[in-house]
């Protein structure tokens, strides 16, 4: 377009393609390492093998921790995908005073630091018993994760065509079935990728789990901070791996999803 | 007729006024929840900023008669007596260690001081109770202990917040600089916003031209380059931040590659300093960047740059004078975006700096989890919880904050 020469037109393209290899390639390196049959860190490796991963299904606190992050991030998801939905389809519907308020208050945990939130749940959880529980955690898992849902659902409602929900009303459908026959599948794609979101954000999640968990609710990113710590050994690397290709499978259903959702609405392709 | 549309225009408004009240029952259960699980923490951690319980709990009758003397140097022999009285009563229980703990935060020195002279507390007097007090250690005859006393026996305190401003009060309750030992906290409060100025402009930097050319690039080409940038926004952070740790490390990838083809004979120092911090966070904050970036510069129609080529400027011209202003909105949000979640940064820098790349994030959970200063965390944090929310309304303000979108 604008870089009219074909050699600046050739700048821009390598430029851009440095950037992406600086984005993914640090990534990408990992992968062969945690393969590696050495101990050490280094290219070219020693050897292929599969001990690393024997290690991580041996360790018991590798399997401890992947069964707390899997209850935490299922129940913190569940919460903020009822909870972020239902708020998304509020928000929608109508002007009421205060939108702007509850709209700054909804979006504020994506935006204010984990540090914040986690030092007054290290402080008020505490009475409540939820400190050192499962369920404290999820609970601000859950609140890191709704503004997702309600982004991600408010994106494809704000694409629904409300003439279609009147149409069903006017065919006698009661609202009820009006939602769930016509704007639930509509948003659905929005409902999905948000709650993937949601989870992908409390699976992560480690510094309100530093302040909000004991040895027996440790969950992986906090096991796997301790290790970065102490030092990275392939075992480590190994876990990092299998996030990677949770991320990958996760950001194609995302993706998926998207296109999906632009094909309901009758979006081109 | 006037009046079946006045009665058409009620109904209307009816109508209206119910959907709204739909819209807020919808909306209430999350808003019900945040409040529960989000702001209330958040306004208990404020209230922890100020908390200044200790010393009325342990010695109540004390600390109302410290609070209700006005005066300047030792008080008056009754209140000094009912402090002497609590002092060992609380010595007793083996409650005097609160104290001793909240007097050493008005003055380092002052633990020992409250310690050492409960533990000696004759029974008697000899004399007044001052003078027994200043024989056991002549600091009691300062005006600033007993200033101090009466500040801890106040419902509230600001020394926590102060203190996070490098200020303290003297022995006249007057706001002066903290000693030079503990005034550390501007120089982190510094450190914090000039990393993450610098990440932004890293970010910047790297993420405009990348942007343009995906913005440039029919959709068919762009979405799977997108992708790209995608990916590591849906990898894990610490995954991410152990990637750069191999790589940058003594024995690391890039220093093995550099010495073996002869361009360095020693590894160079690339991580726990902070080369690292802004080399980790700057991958890790980039998408941010880029994808505010893309979508407003997807909006701006290529007719204008021709229009402007058509009528005879060069290319640098027509971009700075018709696409760079047009891009402005993208450049606001991806900038203001980045800074202020750099702002709050805590897990990079702790797994990737050194001592001196520290953020105020890190000393937050240094005093709540490490030494127990609940106050002096929790003043750290509203400290860090004010520079947000400013960032947040210039945000909302700037770039609206229904486009805030992390994903």
């Amino acid at each position: 377009m604008l870089s009219s020469g074909p050699f600046a037109r050739a700048c821009l393209w390598g430029y851009g393609l440095l950037v992406l290899a600086f984005l993914i390639l640090p990534i990408l390196v990992i992968v062969p390492l945690s393969f590696s049959s050495g101990a050490f860190l280094h290219f070219p490796l020693p050897g292929l093998s599969l001990r690393w991963y024997a290690r991580l299904i041996e360790h018991e606190p590798w399997r401890l921790t992947l069964k707390n992050s899997v209850i935490v991030g299922a129940v913190a998801t569940a919460l903020a995908t009822v909870l972020g939905t239902l708020a998304a389809l509020g928000l929608a519907r109508a002007r009421f005073p205060a939108k702007g308020l509850i709209m700054a208050l909804v979006l504020a945990p994506m935006i204010v630091p984990a540090v914040i939130l986690a030092t007054g749940a290290y402080f008020f959880y505490r009475p409540l018993g939820l400190a050192n529980s499962l369920l404290g955690l999820a609970l601000a898992h859950a609140v890191l994760g709704a503004p997702f849902v309600v982004v991600t659902v408010s994106a494809t409602l704000g694409a629904l065509d409300p003439s279609l929900v009147r149409a069903a009303q006017s065919l006698g459908a009661p609202p009820w079935l009006a939602f769930r026959k016509v704007t639930l599948p509509i948003i659905a794609p929005g409902v999905i990728s948000g709650a993937l979101f949601a989870f992908v954000t409390s699976f992560d999640e480690v510094v309100v789990a530093l302040f909000l968990t004991g040895p027996a609710q440790r969950t992986l990113p906090r096991q796997m901070f301790d290790g970065i710590r102490e030092e990275i050994n392939p075992e480590i690397l190994a876990a990092a791996t299998i996030l990677i290709v949770l991320a990958v499978a996760l950001l194609i259903t995302a993706e998926l999803l998207r296109r999906r959702s632009v094909r309901l609405r009758g979006l081109s392709p | 007729m006037a009046a079946a549309s006045v009665e058409l225009r009620r109904a209307l408004a009816r109508v209206e006024r119910r959907r709204a009240l739909g819209g807020f029952l919808l909306a209430l259960p999350l808003v019900a929840f945040l409040v529960v699980f989000f702001l209330l923490p958040i306004l208990g951690m404020l209230a922890r900023a100020v908390d200044n319980h200790e010393l009325a709990s342990v010695m109540p009758k004390s600390a109302e008669a410290l609070r209700n003397w006005q005066g300047i140097g030792p008080p008056p022999e009754e209140i000094v007596s009912l402090f002497v009285a609590e002092l060992k009563e609380a010595y007793r229980r083996r409650e005097v260690a609160i104290v001793a703990q909240r007097l050493n935060r008005e003055q380092a020195g002052w633990r020992n001081l409250i310690l050492s002279t409960a533990r000696r507390l004759p029974d008697d007097a000899k004399g007044s109770w001052l003078a027994t007090l200043i024989e056991l250690d002549p600091a009691w005859a300062e005006p600033a202990i007993w200033a101090g006393l009466r500040r801890a026996a106040q419902p509230w305190t600001d020394i926590f917040l102060l203190a996070a401003l490098d200020l303290a009060r003297d022995e006249f309750d007057s706001i002066v600089r903290a000693p030079a030992e503990q005034a550390i906290y501007l120089d982190v409060l510094a450190r914090t916003f000039w990393i993450s100025a610098l990440v932004t402009l890293l970010c910047l930097i790297l993420g405009y031209p990348l942007a343009y050319l995906l913005a440039s690039l029919p959709e068919r080409w762009a979405n799977p380059l997108l992708i790209v940038v995608l990916l590591p926004f849906w990898t894990s952070l610490l995954v991410r931040t152990a990637a750069w740790i191999v790589l940058l490390q003594r024995e690391g990838v890039i220093n093995d590659f550099l010495i073996r083809i002869g361009l360095v004979s020693e590894p160079l120092p690339l991580v726990f300093n902070r080369a690292g911090v802004l080399i980790a966070m700057t991958h890790v904050l980039l998408p941010f960047m880029v994808l505010p970036l893309y979508s407003v510069m997807r909006a701006i129609p290529l007719s204008l740059t021709r229009a402007a080529l058509s009528l005879g400027a060069s290319p640098l011209v027509a971009f700075c004078r018709v696409y760079l202003p047009l891009s402005m909105p993208g450049v606001a949000a991806g900038c203001l975006l980045v800074f202020i979640l750099a702002v709050g940064y805590y897990i990079t820098p702790a797994l990737v700096g050194g001592a001196a790349d520290q953020m105020i994030s890190y000393f937050v959970a240094f005093f709540t989890l490490q030494t127990a200063n609940w106050g002096m965390g929790a003043a750290l944090a509203t400290v860090l919880l004010a520079v947000t929310l400013i960032l947040y309304w210039i945000y909302s303000r700037l770039v609206g904050i229904e486009r805030l979108r992390l994903g």
